[in-house]
This record gives structure tokens, C-alpha cells and sequence, in this order.
């Protein structure tokens, strides 16, 4: 404890709400506090000894490259049916990661019947219903057509869906909030394939349907379909993960994850919505009133602390980076603010550039933990001028049986001993 | 002024004096590789089951020979009675959806009937996917209905039957991003 012992007054973080830092003034003050700590001296630190890496020759290459052993930890933690093992989810460790990408390996599933293992070669994409001439695409095709590519996050409608519990769940960040997921999509813009099959101005939705068991479809509206969505091919690079809809799958900009329907075979252009089982009996959203939301598409505005975060402990009052993850369906994130004080005070995290529209958005604020009982909020804005509501305001507007699109902010609370838990 | 915005400004006026003020950007290149698909193809393929009916097949079935298919195939999950077990309840409501904690089942909360048909045809039995027939999957559709109440035990169910039941939560869906 260096850095405390030796600020004197005049030069020490300044709270700006809870403990909560200035962002700016800590920058400023960064300099004279490092300076602090070389005149008095660190602690000793540790060499680590003569290192056997340092004298035998290493690994040979790899065709695939793994991660280090020593983050085999680093997984996505899987919650499936135990009837049925092809259903259920998998989370993003959320809060093991940093930056905006989600590794291939660790990308949120969803799947309603495992995951089917197909031949590209035997795969075709048919475009239906109602257009001038059904056409059907095989991969080959498809890879010679312009594509596009776009960072964005797919969450599931249901992700964090246990914030309408009456008791906060203890568990990590990820394994709540985990059924989303960022990365760089490339694809064929869906316009180009609609524009060659030549849709019916009276038509105004598109059925799309999977070739995984039980063939899952879902409705969504003509106009999005023609404004940004892609037929997605490579998820960071390359081509799709079979769990993430290889060889094909659709991409919705900042729409729920139901509808980014992995295995892509069919699009039926037509002037109705078929009213399928996930987009009637599921994803929608009882009110108390008895009435249902349906066809609520947007994901909203969000954000996320992921460190600290339930299941860490601040080992001594010191200074902590608070970090998190904000994203919302609506465009880009304009401003994450950070509470230390359960919301009484709040303090504009730092955003990193780019804030990309529908995609993760890193935030970081600088925190002097004092060692006394705290409770972290982040509550994201975006450019359209949606704020994340407090979990009381989503109930209260929603009841607690909606089950999808929870969206609110999220709480963690700091004990006297460091430990960090789920709170309301 | 420099020269490259008077270029800018006699382009707008140019524009505005052609009636074309926004040019129209250049159309994307693309192939064209689509391959036609012959009409018997498609048909044989479309699972789409809407709710006027439209992808409906031929054939029916009974209460009795659903319940007898539900036994063997749907029970496991479902309950005996449809009641829910590892999956969903499918039958029962007694909490009204007003209620904290509402049913959701067939009857109580599923707007079309013909989402029953659409799901279970390709859907289920979740261990064999679309192997059932198209009788089999009106007798299930039949014995569901029946055992929420919405037909008599008697009923032989077909295309024009499952189109034309009105669900009782029909009007209890609020469209908030539908077109």
C-alpha cells in the first residue's frame, strides 16, 4: 500500500461519487502516484527462478492453434436439457475476457436440437414464396458473391432472463449474462440474393428456416431483411463454427438471436408471418395485464461490469479497473456512467473507440476501493437517447413474466472482506 | 471560397437544374447463380404451415389415434397427460395469464392452431424429426386440442377444421415491431 500511505492529501484519487474516480483528474494524478512509488520503492518482486523454458527447445507448430493450457478454464459453461442434450445453452465467460471479441470457441449457443454436422457440398440455400423465379444457391455460389463485414453482438431474448427472479442469482457475470456474444461477421448481403429472385411488392416478411432437427423457423420483417442483413460465412475470419450455423447462417443487426437462424436452407418471402412455434408460444413476453409483446425484435440498451464482478475478490483497499461491456440494438453506445454507490452518484466511464452500431462497446473507469461495503452499477445510453432502466423501472413497466428481454442494470455488491455477489 | 467547393456548389446546382438532386449510387455488381427451382421441387420441401392454412397437406386424424401417438412418442417429456415433465406444459391451465405465475399451455396462451401442425411436423418427435406422417401429425394436433378442451373427443381433424379453429388467446398478442 505504497501508492496510499505515501499520497498526501493534495495529490490522492479523488471520488467523484462512491469512490468512483474523475477519470480525468486520475490521469493527471497517474504520473505524480507512479512517480510516488518508484522514490519509496516497490515490494521486492519475485524472479521466478531459473526458467526450464529458457533451456529446452519448445513445441512444434500447430495447425490449429490452442490456447494456453493455463487458461483451459477460460470456457463456455454449459446449461442443457437433461432429457435432451442438443437443448439448452452455453455462456460466454464474459467475465474472463476483455476487449469486444468473443473467441469462435467460446461464442454463446443456442441450440433447440443439437448441432447438426453438415456437408457443405450437400447444403443449399432456396429463396421462395413469393418472387419472380425460386432460386437455389449452393456454397460455391455463394462465395463468389460481394460480401460485407460487420462487427456485431448476437444476444439470445432470453439472455440474463433470472434478473426477474425475486432473489439476485449468485452466479458469474457470464453465466447470467453470458448469451451474448461480439464478433466480426462476413456475408452476403441478403438484398443482392432477394433482388435476383425478384420479390413482390406486396410481400413484407421473410420465414427462415434452419437445417438443424426440427428444421426451426422464424419470421422477420422484409424491410430488415432488405436494409442490413447478411448471410453470414466467416465469424472472425473464418468460415462459421458448426455451432454458430455452418455453412450458413442469418445475420440481423442488433435483432434477438432466435432470428439469426443458424443452417440456414430456406427464405419463403411472404405477406404474413407464419406464427411459428418460437415466435408465438416463445420469445414473447406475458405482461400483467395478460396481453403479450410479440415480434419485439430490438435488443436493448445494456451494460454489464464484468470486473469486478460476482465471484472475485478485491484482495485490499486499493485501486481497481472497473470494466465492462455495454452494447444495444438501436446503433452505437453514446455514454456508460458507473455508480460505486448504488446509483446515488454517477461518473462517466471511459468508452473504446470505435463504438461501433450494434456491437460491444469496452468501458473503464479507474475505482479506489476504501475497503468499505460498496455497490457497482454501469448504465448505458445509446445514440438514440435509450438509458438502461433500473430493474424496478423494467418491472414495473413489464411484470415479471416476460421472461426475454431483460435488459436492465445490473448490480454487484462489495462486502467489507472484498468478495463480490449478485445484488438488487 | 476555394475552387473545390465552387466544383461542389455547381454540382448541386447542376443538380438541382436537372431535377436530379441525389444521384443514384451504383448498383452492386453481383453474378447471378441462383439456379431455378421447379415448382413439384419446392412443394415436396415447404414445411411453412401459415395460419389461413396455406401449407396444410392432405390427410387427418383422430383424437383417439393422438392420444395413443402421444403416449408413445410425446409422453416421456411432456407428462402422461401433457402436463409438462423435463418440457413444456402442454395441457392443464388453471393460472390465468393475468396471473404472476400464468400457464402458458395450448390452450391458454397459443394464438393459432396451426402452429401445432408447422412445430410438430418438423419438430418432433425431438429423437426422430419429421418422420411422422401427415395423419400422425393431425391425430397429435387432434388429441392436443382435445385435451385443452377446444374439440370434442370425437372430432376428425383435417386441413380445413385446424384453419378454421379460433384459439382462445387469438387477440392477445400486441405487435410492437411488426410492420
Amino acid at each position: 500500500m505504497t501508492r496510499r500511505t505515501n499520497s498526501s492529501p493534495d495529490t490522492a484519487p479523488v471520488d467523484a461519487g462512491g469512490g468512483a474516480l474523475d477519470r480525468r483528474r486520475f490521469l493527471k494524478r497517474g504520473a505524480a502516484l507512479a512517480g510516488a512509488t518508484t522514490v519509496t520503492g516497490p515490494r521486492a518482486a519475485q524472479t521466478g527462478g531459473d526458467l526450464p523454458w529458457l533451456h529446452v527447445p519448445g513445441q512444434p507448430f500447430s495447425a490449429y492453434g490452442q490456447p494456453s493450457q493455463h487458461e483451459r478454464y477460460t470456457a463456455r459453461r454449459i446449461g442443457a436439457n437433461r432429457a435432451v442434450a442438443g437443448n439448452g445453452v452455453s455462456f460466454t465467460p464474459l467475465e474472463d475476457l476483455e476487449g469486444t471479441i468473443t473467441p469462435n470457441g467460446l461464442h454463446f449457443e443456442r441450440h433447440h436440437n443439437g448441432v447438426p454436422q453438415i456437408d457443405p457440398a450437400r447444403h443449399r440455400l432456396i429463396v421462395h414464396g413469393r418472387v419472380r423465379q425460386p432460386l437455389s444457391f449452393d456454397m460455391k455460389s455463394l462465395l463468389r458473391y460481394p460480401m460485407r463485414s460487420q462487427l456485431l453482438f448476437i444476444e439470445c431474448g432470453g439472455n440474463s432472463n433470472a434478473g426477474w427472479h425475486t432473489e439476485p442469482i449468485q452466479r458469474p457475470a457470464g453465466s447470467v449474462h453470458g448469451l451474448v456474444s461480439c464478433a466480426e461477421w462476413t456475408g452476403v448481403p441478403l438484398s443482392i440474393l432477394l433482388d435476383e429472385a425478384g420479390v413482390d411488392p406486396e410481400a413484407s416478411w421473410v420465414i427462415a428456416e434452419g437445417a438443424d432437427a426440427g428444421a426451426m423457423n422464424m419470421s422477420i420483417p422484409l424491410g430488415k431483411m432488405l436494409d442490413d442483413c447478411l448471410i453470414g460465412l466467416y465469424q472472425n475470419g473464418e468460415r462459421l463454427r458448426p455451432e454458430n450455423g455452418y455453412p450458413m447462417r442469418l445475420i440481423v443487426p442488433g435483432w434477438e438471436g432466435v432470428l439469426h437462424v443458424k443452417w440456414l436452407q430456406r427464405l419463403e418471402v411472404a405477406d404474413r408471418p407464419v406464427m411459428s412455434r418460437n415466435e408465438t408460444s416463445k420469445y414473447t413476453e406475458l405482461l400483467p395485464s395478460g396481453k403479450a409483446r410479440q415480434f419485439t425484435f430490438t435488443m436493448g440498451c445494456k451494460s454489464l461490469i464484468t470486473s469486478p464482478s460476482h465471484g472475485q475478490t478485491l484482495r485490499q483497499p486499493d485501486v481497481y479497473q472497473i470494466s465492462g461491456l455495454a452494447w444495444s440494438g438501436h446503433g452505437r453506445i453514446a455514454r456508460v456512467e458507473v455508480s460505486a454507490d448504488n446509483g446515488r452518484h454517477w461518473t462517466d466511464a471511459a468508452l473504446q473507440s470505435p463504438a461501433l452500431p450494434h456491437c460491444f462497446t469496452r468501458f473503464r473507469l479507474p475505482w479506489r476501493w476504501d475497503g468499505k461495503p460498496a455497490v457497482l452499477k454501469s448504465r448505458a445510453t445509446d445514440e438514440a437517447g435509450n438509458v438502461q432502466p433500473e430493474r424496478a423501472a423494467l418491472i414495473a413497466e413489464r411484470g415479471r413474466a416476460g421472461y426475454f428481454h431483460y435488459h436492465a442494470i445490473v448490480a454487484w455488491a462489495i462486502e467489507d472482506d472484498g468478495l463480490v455477489s449478485h445484488t438488487y | 471560397m476555394d475552387w473545390f467547393r465552387i466544383l461542389i456548389k455547381s454540382a448541386a446546382l447542376t443538380a438541382l437544374l436537372t431535377g436530379c438532386a441525389t444521384p443514384l449510387p451504383p448498383l452492386i455488381e453481383a453474378p447471378k447463380l441462383g439456379m431455378p427451382v421447379a415448382a413439384d421441387t419446392l412443394t415436396a420441401q415447404m414445411l411453412n404451415v401459415f395460419p389461413d392454412g396455406r401449407g396444410l397437406p392432405s390427410g387427418q386424424g383422430s383424437v383417439a389415434e393422438g392420444a395413443r401417438l402421444f403416449a408413445r412418442h410425446c409422453a416421456g417429456c411432456h407428462g402422461k397427460d401433457g402436463r409438462g415433465g423435463t418440457a413444456e406444459e402442454l395441457t392443464g391451465a388453471s393460472r390465468p395469464l393475468d396471473h404472476s405465475a400464468a400457464d402458458k399451455t395450448i390452450g391458454s396462451y397459443w394464438p393459432y392452431a396451426t402452429t401445432l401442425f408447422d412445430f410438430i411436423r418438423r419438430a418432433k418427435p425431438m429423437g426422430a424429426p419429421g418422420t411422422l406422417s401427415a395423419d400422425e401429425v393431425y391425430a397429435l394436433s387432434a388429441w392436443l386440442l382435445h385435451a385443452n378442451g377446444l374439440i370434442t373427443a370425437d372430432t376428425m381433424l383435417d386441413a380445413a377444421r385446424l384453419a378454421a379453429l379460433r384459439m382462445p388467446n387469438r387477440d392477445g398478442f400486441l405487435w410492437i415491431e411488426a410492420p
